[in-house]
């Protein structure tokens, strides 16, 4: 359904976006379903969060009652070091058959979801704006994946665009529909920390990824945990507290490299680095363009990655 | 009676020879122009009749016609002024015979009679001199342009009272003390100027990669893009390129100064260019400034960078109907500017050194002072499009400058050692292309690809693991080819090595990362 059938139907978009006047007998786009609060489907962990959806909108499925669920959420423009948490863990999520639950946004919502469904796993994206329509659009393969294994959900009525102030209220329901919300990158203010106060609401447990004290993508988590959240210090760990002994842990990243190679991955980290810096940091051992070339090597065995053309960091 | 004096006027950057014709009959008196005048030319009318009565010559009641021949080619410009009075004078029989034949006359008349600089003074000289002719008489401003054409004497002049007594005088001795001939020895002048000095890479503190960018596309004049933040240092580094580049040739200078001539931007008295041109256009300007046009086309910067670098900074602010002109020159190394009055070719053989942000704010991807949104930054990339940045070769990030590195005694290399090593580089390639049309490592075709960057099997097999791996484009693939057999070059190696092509696909730009 799009815009010029709600108009039909005679609904303004604004003052039915939680489609609370919508008839019974509303038309669904294909595949679409839906689920009322009345209707003994509608998720019972969302029964008990304040002000609950009235309706839920999705395509696949909605999560299971026992099954259990994590969110992971963070900053939209995030650094490599997120990139590869956010991919580390929703790897390790997916393993252990625990869902991830996100709002599949830029960054790393979209990137722990993408994670968890890569080696098999399951995943739901809760969207801002109407279950069928695909926000970002640079989301799409991930959107059609999710509607096969896991399901993508609403509480909006189908054709309504994303809009802004659509995105704070569907928080909930991600921290609603988890047992427990993970922060992998927020600054100071930013919209993640709604949802962590929303999950706090619901009385969830909420866990942050520590940073270093210079980045400005950290500062809102590091903040959190003074605050008393929750740490998570590896993955692996992180599974483990929470739902006993972790299946599978995600294989060592152990790298067999030695001499110049070695010393030049190791000078490296998940922060695009510079030749410069890397040199730097090898303390002029190896000239300049010496490092340029070892790095080029290692980008070629993809060991590591080339962010922009003068930027090399670890490889998520 | 009729007389015929000549004068030249410029196509392009080359000249052709004008006959000024001018006859004084009986007749009602007047005054008529002909043959093809462009408005400039056509007032000249008023300026040389008022200027010969200021100086003393009292026109006759007659009728005066002046034609410019070739009649059918459009003339423009104000260097017929003279041409025309001295004609007029000879018709008026105030010389000896035969005082005017075989001498060029240039050059614009004041009401005073004073004679004022003018355009493309080098060209038409040196027309001139080809054809034969014996002096030329031109605005003493414009004497030091011309003197440096052999084989024909150059005479400066700053009043057409000058040029009256030396036309005067029949005796050859006594002439040369009226207007003595200046002669410049083109040589002297180019062996003055070896080394041009002014700003030094040894100023520029840290920066290694991109300093090391500059110096291949130096020494094979590829095209060179920096992306960086503000202040990293890119637009120091781009007007350091034209003091290690290779000196110009005689044959380059003569180019060189003939566009500026043209183009009217010689510098007062301004004699030879030895010097590499260095341009950077602002980057509101029009396509028509930058790649020449206007009615009556004019050489834009492209050409007036013509054998030296032209720098665009903020690349991505420049208009996009600028950007995409310069595709053809930078594939042809010349410009075609079409007009209705007709086809009008200026050199443009520049190395192109581009500067740009890697996004709005500038600091991406340093997400700490970085703001702007993916999409944000990808849209910014998309401003240069696909086929400008398939024209670099090189391409290098910077980084902000660390404060203790600004601090820090100048322990960098200078221009003057890099400058050697080009020069090295340079002669390598002038003995492999002695055959051939190329100059340097970057003009070579595809065709020839082979042959100049030839690969042994270890090498080949890498760069086909590097072709795999990186996943780039097929004309990436002869850039990064053309780039290594430079840093061969510099190196001082006959054959390209695997360093050389890690080091070719490490400056290659690319366009994953952006678009």
């Amino acid at each position: 359904m799009d815009r010029e059938e709600d108009c039909k139907w005679g609904y303004g978009l604004d003052d039915q976006i939680r489609a609370d006047r919508l008839p019974d007998t509303e038309i669904l786009p294909e595949g679409m379903k839906k689920v009322r609060r009345e209707d003994p489907e509608y998720p019972g962990r969302l029964r008990n969060i304040p002000d609950p959806p009235k309706q839920l909108y999705y395509y696949g499925e909605l999560p299971g009652e026992d099954e259990p669920s994590a969110a992971i959420i963070g900053a939209r423009d995030c650094s490599e070091y997120g990139k590869y948490v956010a991919i580390e863990l929703g790897r390790l999520l997916g393993q252990n058959g625990i869902c991830v639950i996100s709002g599949m946004a830029r960054g790393i919502d979209g990137i722990s979801q993408e994670a968890a469904l890569s080696v098999g796993g399951r995943s739901y994206g809760v969207l801002g704006s109407g279950a069928d329509v695909c926000y970002p659009r640079s989301n799409r393969g991930l959107y059609e994946q999710l509607k096969c294994r896991g399901g993508v959900l609403s509480e909006y009525a189908p054709g309504t665009p994303a809009k802004g102030y659509l995105f704070p209220p569907r928080n909930r329901i991600v921290s609603g529909l988890a047992d427990v919300v993970v922060v992998v990158e927020a600054r100071e203010k930013s919209g993640t920390l709604i949802t962590v106060d929303m999950a706090l609401e619901q009385g969830k447990d909420v866990y942050m990824v520590p940073g270093r004290v210079t980045d400005k993508l950290s500062e809102g988590c590091n903040r959190l945990i003074k605050a008393g959240a929750g740490i998570l210090v590896s993955p692996e760990d992180f599974v483990k507290e929470l739902w006993g002994d972790s299946k599978m842990i995600s294989p060592k990243r152990e790298k067999l490299l030695s001499g110049e190679l070695g010393d030049v991955y190791n000078a490296l980290d998940f922060t695009p680095s510079t030749v410069e810096q890397v040199w730097a940091k090898l303390g002029g051992v190896y000239t300049e363009i010496q490092v340029a070339s070892l790095l080029m090597q290692l980008s070629m065995q993809k060991e590591i990655l080339q962010v922009s053309p003068g930027y090399f960091c670890h490889k998520g | 009676m009729y007389s015929t004096i000549l004068s030249g006027a410029l196509v392009g950057v080359s000249a052709y020879l004008v006959s000024v014709e001018v006859d004084i009959a009986p007749g009602l008196p007047g005054f008529t122009m002909v043959g093809s005048l462009g408005p400039e030319v056509r007032e000249s009318r008023e300026r040389v009749s008022v200027a010969l009565k200021n100086v003393g010559f009292d026109l006759p009641p007659r009728k005066v016609t002046v034609n410019l021949s070739p009649a059918d080619k459009r003339k423009e410009g104000s260097s017929f002024d003279l041409p025309i009075a001295v004609g007029m004078l000879e018709s008026m029989n105030y010389f000896p015979e035969k005082a005017t034949d075989n001498i060029l006359f240039l050059g614009e008349l004041g009401l005073n009679g004073e004679v004022k600089r003018v355009r493309g003074v080098l060209p038409i000289v040196r027309q001139a001199a080809a054809m034969g002719v014996r002096e030329c008489i031109v605005p003493k401003e414009n004497e030091r342009e011309g003197a440096v054409i052999p084989g024909i004497h150059v005479r400066g002049t700053s009043h057409i009272r000058e040029v009256f007594s030396y036309l005067s005088v029949a005796e050859e001795a006594q002439r040369e003390t009226i207007l003595p001939a200046l002669s410049l020895s083109a040589e002297e002048l180019l062996s003055g100027q070896d080394y041009p000095g002014g700003l030094d890479f040894s100023e520029v503190q840290g920066q290694g990669m991109a300093k090391r960018a500059a110096q291949i596309a130096a020494a094979g004049f590829h095209n060179l893009l920096m992306v960086g933040p503000p202040g990293a240092g890119k637009s120091m580094i781009a007007k350091r390129i034209p003091g290690i580049l290779p000196p110009l040739s005689l044959e380059e200078c003569l180019e060189v100064t003939a566009v500026e001539s043209v183009a009217g931007v010689l510098e007062e008295n301004g004699g030879l260019v030895v010097k590499r041109p260095f341009r950077n256009p602002h980057h509101t300007i029009s396509h028509a400034a930058l790649v020449g046009g206007g009615s009556n086309p004019r050489p834009g910067m492209i050409s007036l960078a013509h054998r030296g670098v032209l720098f665009l900074d903020e690349l991505p602010e420049f208009q996009r109907i600028a950007l995409d002109a310069l595709r053809q020159p930078l594939e042809e190394r010349r410009v075609t500017v079409s007009r209705t009055a007709g086809n009008v070719v200026y050199p443009s053989d520049f190395m192109m050194v581009c500067a740009m942000n890697p996004c709005p704010c500038g600091y991406y991807p340093d997400r700490n002072r970085c703001r702007c949104t993916e999409p944000q930054v990808k849209k910014y990339m998309g401003k240069v499009s696909g086929p400008i940045l398939d024209r670099i070769d090189l391409c290098v990030e910077l980084q902000a400058v660390d404060v203790s590195r600004l601090t820090e005694q100048p322990c960098e290399e200078n221009s003057l050692t890099i400058r050697e090593r080009v020069l090295e580089a340079r002669e390598r390639q002038k003995v492999r292309f002695r055959d051939s049309n190329c100059r340097f490592n970057a003009d070579i075709e595809v065709a020839d690809i082979n042959t100049y960057c030839h690969l042994g099997e270890k090498e080949a097999a890498y760069m086909e693991e590097l072709y795999k791996t990186l996943k780039f484009s097929a004309r990436a693939y002869h850039r990064i080819l053309k780039v290594s057999r430079t840093i061969a070059d510099l190196e001082g190696k006959e054959q390209i090595e695997v360093e050389h092509l890690t080091q070719a696909a490490y400056f290659r730009p690319s366009l994953d990362y952006w678009i």
